[in-house]
């Protein structure tokens, strides 16, 4: 048996878990960049409805004690609404009228 | 349009007579000679806020902020008496730079129970205080108790660390922050202890990037994508309820429904998915209903208000119960560093930790808008092409307010001194 | 060039042979402790034999095996200040500062 990387239940968005379960935002940031808006779609398209669902799982365990899969479910969300910046509102992985601009987060809570 | 009442006068500009209604002059952020006098008249004279108290949450804890507009670097550390002190970081003996960790030019923090150079072993107590000098006898009558670290003007309020680097500075922090900023003491920022820490370094002088956090006319044109498709056609432009004016400070207070009562397809999908977005969370904390010191114009539908501390500090509180604070660290005349930083209540599951993702993620999309475009600001302004000749609108009232009081303390500064240097 | 026939067991380690100052030292701060530490302690012990081996040649005259020798001791002795002194590739407290070799003996 292969271990998984998500929870059991979420098998459907294991295809994206290696690519989009990334701990830190500056990973998720340049994970965005160099991605096409096809790819970044087809991730939107899969995760934005398990949304919901996958913060219920979370939600399940304290948030400084979370297993494993579900630590990395959670950086899956986060990716979601990292996308979801691009699929909603821009239309294209770079802000526009961002020029060259950077805004780099340099501190944040974890997980 | 004219949503909101304007004061009797007839603007929210003419209410304060003293700033008139003319074109403004922008010399001040394009001038290399500007930039030295303000250093010197500003930076190394008035408060400035270097971090909150939850920075060095322990007698020991430290850490060095780089202070490039005056030339200097300095070190934050709670004592062993539980007291918030800062120190030039300069060790005595040969001027090294006392704590740095990987690069001298870096900033850093830690716990520690004395400090010790790194070039020959001088070594300082939390106090300030030289204790330890290797091979004192080497020395020559040194007295140990006339080189301690050189202390720099330390104080707190509201949880803010504020530094002064004058000798003596002219006025005390609550004198310096007035009846305006001060109430806010009462507000329970301490309660807001999860943070995400935002750094940029940007091509534009720091007063034209403060401009654009200090007045919203520019909102519904360069961020019209904070509105979706549906609502775009409905913004046709911006109105605050509510201006006021300190002494050097100033603050805007905005109002509306909220974000999350709207209609759903005037928001992004991700923002309901998450109950949070552009203007956080919707699980707002309970704070209570005497939150001192904001909404000091009792607007109805209160969402924000916007304090603009002079000369470089913003605080930003939500009427849903987080804040944000900005500073602008000037490094040259068309340069400077902007430091964000937002602060919510400790997030108690996974989906209070995604609405909070979810608002800090929009923060810095809209923030990119900014930086992205001031710095054509900054070639525009440094052609020269128009000079002293900008007007500027009512909805506009802090920028106008914010150069005048920048202009008038360096030349209160100056003319002290006998004119303007060079 | 391979290592002669007698230390064959450090040809895992080929690669820190390197003629030049720059190469080896590019090579250290390129290389993670785990890696510098095996090649430390797989060639540390053979030192005295190397160098033994090195000078039963002419030195102006070294044959290509012990001249890749001679290359792979310098670079066990670049590897062991990380090793033995620092802990890590860089050296501690040195911020950005850099010590360009401009000259040197080439074996």
């Amino acid at each position: 048996m292969t271990a998984t990387l998500l929870p059991p239940e979420f098998s459907d968005l294991e295809p994206f878990a290696e690519t989009w379960c990334l701990a830190t935002e500056s990973e998720r940031w340049e994970r965005r960049m160099s991605s096409t808006m096809p790819e970044l779609q087809a991730f939107y398209d899969a995760a934005f409805p398990r949304l919901r669902d996958a913060l219920d799982h979370c939600d399940g365990f304290p948030l400084d004690d979370m297993p494993e899969q579900a630590r990395r479910l959670l950086q899956l969300v986060h990716s979601t609404i990292m996308v979801a910046m691009c699929v909603e509102i821009w239309h294209q992985p770079q802000v526009v009228n961002g020029a060259d601009a950077q805004i780099h987060r340099v501190g944040d809570p974890a997980p | 349009m004219a949503l909101y009442p304007k004061p009797a006068e007839g603007s929210w500009t003419e209410h304060y007579p003293d700033l008139g209604t003319g074109v403004v002059s922008y010399e001040d952020c394009i001038s290399p000679a500007f930039y030295e006098a303000e250093r010197e008249a500003i930076f190394k004279r008035t408060w400035l806020n270097v971090g909150r108290v939850e920075d060095v949450p322990r007698n020991g804890r430290y850490f060095t902020k780089e202070i490039e507009v005056a030339d200097t670097s300095i070190i934050v550390v709670r004592d062993l008496k539980g007291r918030v002190r800062a120190f030039q970081n300069v060790c005595r003996h040969r001027g090294n730079k006392l704590v740095w960790n990987d690069y001298p030019g870096e900033e850093t923090s830690g716990t520690c129970r004395q400090f010790t150079c790194k070039y020959h072993g001088w070594r300082y107590g939390l106090d300030g205080e030289l204790t330890f000098v290797q091979q004192e006898e080497e020395f020559f009558d040194l007295d140990k108790s006339d080189f301690g670290l050189k202390p720099v003007h330390c104080d707190v309020w509201a949880g803010f660390v504020f530094v002064n680097l004058a000798d003596e500075p002219p006025q005390s922090l609550r004198e310096f922050l007035g009846p305006m900023i001060t109430p806010l003491e009462g507000y329970p920022f301490e309660r807001m202890t999860d943070r995400y820490a935002f750094r940029a370094d940007v091509g534009c002088n720091w007063k034209i990037f403060l401009d654009a956090f200090q007045e919203y006319y520019h909102v519904p044109v360069l961020h019209s994508q904070e509105a979706t498709p549906a609502a775009r056609p409905k913004v046709t432009g911006f109105e605050a309820p509510h201006y006021q004016l300190d002494g050097p400070h100033r603050m805007v207070s905005v109002s509306s429904a909220p974000r999350r009562l709207w209609p759903a397809d005037y928001q992004y999908p991700i923002e309901i998915a998450t109950r949070s977005g552009l203007f956080g969370p919707w699980n707002e904390p309970d704070l209570g209903t005497d939150l001192p010191g904001t909404n000091p114009g009792k607007v109805d539908q209160w969402v924000t208000d916007n304090f603009q501390i002079f000369p470089n500090m913003e605080i930003l509180i939500w009427a849903s119960g987080w804040y944000m604070v900005y500073t602008y660290w000037p490094t040259s005349h068309n340069t400077h560093r902007y430091e964000g930083t937002l602060y919510f209540p400790p997030a108690q599951n996974a989906s209070d930790r995604a609405a909070q993702e979810c608002a800090v993620v929009m923060f810095k999309e809209f923030a990119l808008q900014d930086a992205g475009m001031l710095v054509g600001t900054q070639q525009g302004l440094e052609s020269r092409a128009v000079e002293n000749d900008f007007p500027l609108n009512d909805q506009e009232l802090l920028v106008r307010h914010f150069h005048k009081a920048v202009g008038d303390w360096v030349d209160d500064h100056w003319s002290n001194l006998g004119g303007l240097p060079r | 060039m391979p290592l002669p026939a007698e230390f064959a067991d450090l040809e895992p380690y080929a690669d820190w042979a390197l003629p030049t100052e720059p190469e080896l030292y590019a090579k250290r701060l390129a290389s993670s402790m785990e890696e510098m530490q095996a090649f430390y302690d797989a060639a540390f012990p053979r030192l005295e034999d190397a160098i033994a081996h090195i000078d039963g040649h002419p030195w102006d005259d070294l044959p290509d095996d012990a001249r890749t020798l001679m290359h792979l001791m310098q670079g066990l002795i670049m590897a062991s200040f990380p090793v033995e002194v620092w802990k890590q590739p860089r050296v501690p407290d040195s911020g950005a500062a850099y010590l360009d070799l401009v000259v040197e003996p080439v074996v």
